[in-house]
C-alpha cells in the first residue's frame, strides 16, 4: 500500500512518465485524478509496469487544424498533408474498384471474422493517430497467418485491387493508411511468438507483435529489445521493421538493418519469401532481406521476423545537464563517447525553448534545472553491469566536464522516478508542441556539427510568426525540427518548404532520419537521393510489384514509376 | 539547533518487488536499490528549515550494510551537512524490527542532542508505520506524525505541525525537542545536483555499530517464509447484459 501510495505521491509532486498502476482501494482518494494522468504520457523505462499507451500525446490535436473540416468530407479524398507542400495526387485509374465478388472472396480465405465492413472499425484504420492523413478504404482484411496473405495477395494482384499493409498505425508520415480506396490489410491478428533462443537472445515471432509485449516477453528471459521508441504500446514489431524505425536505443544497439537477423515476406504476387534464419553470419548472394527494412511496405508484406536482443542490464543511470552554448554540447558528446564508452546509451539534447514549452505544456512537470539560464540541455544514460562502478565512472565523467566549462549545471538522478522524470521532458517535448496549434514536424540527419545551424536559420526566416524548436538524438546526427505557429498557413509553409529541405540537401543530409517518407514526403525524395538511385529503386518496386498494387503514391514519386 | 534525519535504503518504488525462488524473502541482487521516498521527503524538510534559519545542521543517519552508504550520499548530496552510518548486516531469518531500529535512532539522538528528529511515516518495504512514534515514546518527546506543513518558532522553541487525518488537518504544537514523521504532501524533494554531488564527497559519514551504541537488536520475531499474494485471475469478456445479470446473480450472488 505504502508503496502504491508514494507512487502516487512522486506523480503528485513530479507527474513523471510512471505508468503506475491503477489507484486501489486505500489509497487516499485525493490522488485518484493524478493516477489519471499517467494514462497519456509515454514512458521507457521497460522495469516500470505499463498500461498500454496511445503513441504519444493525445488524439484530440486534430481539431487544431484547420483543414481537418475538409478532410473529413467524404467527397475529398486528398487532403493537404501537414508540414509539407500539398501533395495532389489523382488516383491510380490503373486500379480496380473493390465489389461484393471481391468481399465474398476474401470471406472465404479469412472467414467472416477476418473480413471487416463495419464503419466505425474501418474509420479508426483509414485515418493515423495524428488525424493528419485519412482515407476512403472501404474494406479492412485481418489475416491469421503467411498463408492466407499470400492468398489476399495473389488475389489482390490478379484484380489490381491495390493494398495497403497496416500494423500499429503510429507512422508520423501517412504511410500506413490509405490515401484513396485501397484495401487494407491489418497484421493485428498475426500476433504470436514463435520462439525465443535463450542462449543467442534471438526471437523470433509474427509480425503483429505489439512491440511492447515483446518487451515485456524477452525481459522475463532476460533481454531487452534492441530498439525502443515512444508508441510502443502500439506499434508493431512488422511496422518497425517496415520503417526501419530509430529510437531510443540506436546509438547503442544501431539500426534494425544490424538487429534484424531474418524476415519472411509475401510479395504483391503472394510469392512467400523465406528468409527466416537465425544466423549471425551468412553470405550467401545479396541480403535480400534488407530491401525490405525500411521500404514501408512498398516492396511485400513483412509476416514474420527473427530478431537479435540484447542482454538487459541491471543498472541505469540517467543525468540532465545544461550547456551554454551548441559547441558545448558537441564536445560533450565527444567526451561522452570516450569516457563513458561502453555504458553510454543515450545522448539527447534538446534547446531552452522545448524546456520552456514542455514546462508550460505537460502537467506536473518540473524543470530539474530551474536555476539554470543555458540555451542548451543534455539527457545522458548510461547502462551498464555494475551499479556503483557505473555511477562512480558517470560522476566522474559529469564532475570533471562541469569544472572543464562544457556543463553549466546539472542533476543526476538518485532512483528510477527522477530517471523518468528527465526522460518525460524530452519524450514529452512532441506531446507538448500539437497543444500550442500547428505544428509543422521536420526529422532530419544533419552532420553533428552543421546540426543546429538549421533552427538558427529558421528562426531568422520566420520571425516572430513561429517559434522554433531544436531537439532531438544528438548521438545519432538526428535533428527534429518543430516548427509552431497558432494555425496552419501557406505562408508559414512558403517560409519552411522547399527552404528546410534544400538545406539539408546542400549539407548531405536526409530529409527523414527515421520517420520514412510516406506520403508525407515520397515526392520529396531527390532531396537525398541521386536520380539515379532514384531510378533503380523505382526499378526494384517494378520488378518486386509490377502491378504497383503495395502501399501506392508513398515512398517514390509517381513520376518514376 | 541540529536536525537529525533518518533515511532508509530500500528497493526502488518503481521497481516490481519479486520473491526469492527459496521464498526467504524478497530478491535484492541487481534489483535498483533507492532513499526511501517518505525519507527523502523528511530530508528535503530538514533541509528547508535550514535554509530558512530555523536550523543549523542537518544531520542523515541510517542503519543497515555497507551498502547503506550509497543512500546517506544522497542524503548528503541533496545538501545534508554530515552522516551517521549505524552498520547491520541484515539477517533474512531475522529483520531488524521497529522497535530496535527505534533503540538505536534514540542512541544516535542522545549523542547527537538535536533539536528535531525527522523520519517518514514508513517505509516502502516493510509497511511498519511504527518507528517514528516508538523513537518519540523511547525519547519521551512529543511527537507530530503524517506531518504534512512544518513551521518551526526559534524562540519559543515550537513546533507548528498539521497532519493529515480522515477528517481533515489537525494542527497541533509541540515543545521541541520533537519527533516528525513526514507525510506524502508535505514537499518536493530537490535534484542532487552536480556541485552538491561534488560537495557531498567531501562530506563526513561517522560509521558506529549498535554494540558500539550499547543497544540490544536481538528480535523475538523469526521469518519463516516469504510468499507472492495470489494472482489475480484473469477477466472474461461477456457478450450481453442478460448474460452480465445470470452472472451477477448465479454466480457471484451480488443481485
Amino acid at each position: 500500500m505504502a508503496r502504491r501510495a508514494a507512487a502516487a505521491a512522486r506523480l503528485l509532486r513530479r507527474l513523471g512518465p510512471l505508468a503506475a498502476e491503477p489507484p486501489t482501494r486505500g489509497m487516499p482518494h485525493t490522488q485518484y485524478e493524478f493516477a489519471n494522468h499517467t494514462m497519456n504520457s509515454c514512458r521507457r523505462f521497460h522495469w516500470i509496469p505499463s498500461l498500454q499507451c496511445p503513441p504519444c500525446g493525445p488524439r484530440t490535436n486534430a481539431e487544431t487544424y484547420e483543414g481537418q473540416r475538409s478532410a473529413n468530407k467524404a467527397s475529398e479524398v486528398q487532403k493537404r498533408t501537414f508540414g509539407s507542400a500539398a501533395t495532389h495526387i489523382q488516383r491510380n485509374p490503373a486500379y480496380s474498384e473493390l465489389n461484393s465478388d471481391d468481399v465474398s472472396y476474401f470471406k472465404t480465405i479469412l472467414g467472416n471474422n477476418g473480413v471487416v465492413q463495419d464503419e466505425d472499425r474501418i474509420a479508426v484504420a483509414n485515418v493515423d493517430w495524428m488525424g493528419k492523413y485519412r482515407g476512403a478504404s472501404q474494406l479492412l482484411l485481418l489475416p491469421k497467418s503467411t498463408v492466407e496473405v499470400s492468398k489476399i495477395l495473389s488475389y489482390c494482384n490478379t484484380r489490381r485491387l491495390a493494398v495497403v499493409p497496416q500494423g500499429g498505425n503510429t507512422g508520423l508520415v501517412g504511410g500506413s493508411v490509405p490515401v484513396y480506396d485501397e484495401v487494407i490489410i491489418s497484421l493485428a491478428g498475426m500476433d504470436k511468438i514463435i520462439s525465443f533462443d535463450n542462449v543467442n537472445g534471438i526471437l523470433t515471432c509474427e509480425a503483429g507483435c505489439v512491440l511492447e509485449n515483446l518487451s515485456t516477453f524477452v525481459e522475463k528471459e532476460g533481454f531487452i529489445m534492441p530498439l525502443d521508441l515512444g508508441a510502443k504500446g502500439s506499434c508493431h514489431i512488422g511496422g518497425n521493421i517496415s520503417t526501419n524505425a530509430g529510437g531510443l536505443r540506436f546509438i547503442r544497439y544501431g539500426s534494425l538493418h544490424g538487429n534484424v537477423l531474418g524476415l519472411e515476406v509475401v510479395l504483391a504476387d503472394g510469392t512467400v519469401l523465406d528468409m527466416l534464419t537465425t544466423l549471425r553470419k551468412d553470405n550467401t548472394g545479396y541480403d535480400l532481406k534488407h530491401l525490405f527494412i525500411g521500404s514501408e511496405g512498398s516492396l511485400g508484406v513483412v509476416t514474420k521476423i527473427s530478431v537479435l536482443t540484447p542482454a538487459k542490464l541491471p543498472s541505469t543511470n540517467v543525468a540532465f545537464l545544461s550547456c551554454n552554448d551548441y559547441t558545448s554540447c558537441q564536445k560533450l558528446l565527444l567526451a561522452a563517447r570516450r569516457n563513458l564508452g561502453e555504458i553510454l546509451s543515450a545522448f539527447e539534447f534538446m534547446d531552452h525553448n522545448c524546456i520552456d514549452l514542455a514546462m508550460r505544456h505537460l502537467e506536473g512537470v518540473q524543470n530539474p534545472l530551474p536555476a539554470s539560464q543555458s540555451k542548451f540541455y543534455v539527457l545522458i544514460e548510461t547502462t551498464g553491469s555494475d551499479e556503483s562502478y557505473d555511477k562512480t565512472k558517470l560522476e566522474a565523467f559529469l564532475l570533471s566536464s562541469m569544472e572543464n566549462g562544457l556543463v553549466a549545471d546539472g542533476v543526476i538522478a538518485q532512483d528510477i522516478s527522477q530517471a523518468s522524470n528527465f526522460w518525460r521532458i524530452r519524450e514529452g517535448i512532441s506531446e507538448a508542441s500539437v497543444k500550442v496549434g500547428a505544428v509543422y514536424k521536420y526529422d532530419l540527419s544533419i552532420p553533428v556539427e552543421k546540426l543546429y545551424d538549421i533552427v538558427e536559420e529558421m528562426r531568422c526566416r520566420l520571425g516572430n510568426n513561429a517559434e522554433v524548436l531544436g531537439y532531438g538524438h544528438l548521438g545519432d546526427g538526428n535533428l527534429h525540427l518543430n516548427i509552431l505557429s497558432s494555425k496552419y498557413d501557406d505562408n508559414t509553409l512558403a517560409q519552411i518548404e522547399p527552404f528546410v529541405y534544400e538545406w539539408t540537401s546542400a549539407q548531405r543530409g536526409s530529409i527523414s532520419a527515421e520517420h520514412g517518407l510516406g506520403l508525407m514526403k515520397a515526392e520529396k525524395i531527390h532531396y537525398s537521393k541521386a536520380p539515379e538511385a532514384v531510378q533503380l529503386m523505382a526499378s526494384i518496386k517494378k520488378l518486386l510489384d509490377s502491378n504497383s498494387i503495395l502501399n501506392p503514391y508513398k515512398v517514390l514519386p509517381q513520376s518514376v514509376l | 539547533m541540529k536536525i537529525l534525519v533518518a533515511v532508509k535504503r530500500v528497493v526502488d518504488y518503481a521497481v516490481k518487488v519479486r520473491v526469492r525462488p527459496d521464498r526467504t524473502g524478497i530478491e535484492t541482487a541487481n534489483v535498483k536499490m533507492s532513499m526511501n521516498p517518505f525519507c527523502e521527503i523528511a530530508v528535503e524538510e530538514a533541509l528547508r528549515l535550514r535554509e530558512a534559519g530555523a536550523a543549523a545542521e542537518v544531520v542523515a543517519a541510517t542503519i543497515g550494510p555497507a551498502h547503506s552508504a550509497d543512500t546517506l550520499r544522497t542524503a548528503l548530496a541533496m545538501g545534508a551537512d554530515r552522516a551517521v552510518h549505524v552498520l547491520h548486516d541484515p539477517d533474512p531469518v531475522r529483520p531488524l524490527l521497529p522497535l530496535a531500529v527505534a533503540k538505536i535512532l534514540r542512541a544516535v539522538a542522545l549523542q547527537e542532542k538535536p533539536g528535531l528528529v525527522i523520519l517518514g511515516k514508513q517505509a516502502i518495504d516493510d509497511d511498519c508505520n511504527q518507528t517514528g512514534q516508538m523513537l518519540a515514546g523511547l525519547l519521551q518527546w512529543p511527537q507530530g506524525t503524517f506531518a504534512s506543513k512544518v513551521l518551526l518558532d526559534k524562540e519559543k522553541q515550537k513546533a507548528t505541525v498539521e497532519r493529515e487525518v480522515d477528517g481533515g488537518i489537525e494542527t497541533i504544537c509541540l515543545d521541541l525537542p520533537a519527533v516528525i514523521t513526514t507525510d506524502l504532501r508535505l514537499n518536493q524533494p530537490r535534484y542532487a545536483t552536480l556541485p552538491n554531488i561534488m560537495k557531498a564527497k567531501s562530506k563526513v559519514i561517522k560509521k558506529v555499530t549498535p554494540e558500539e551504541l550499547n543497544v540490544d537488536i536481538r528480535s523475538d520475531m523469526e521469518v519463516i517464509e516469504v510468499n507472492e499474494p495470489p494472482k489475480r485471475k484473469a477477466g472474461i469478456i461477456l457478450s450481453s447484459v442478460d448474460e452480465l445479470l445470470d452472472k451477477l446473480k448465479n454466480e457471484a450472488r451480488v443481485l
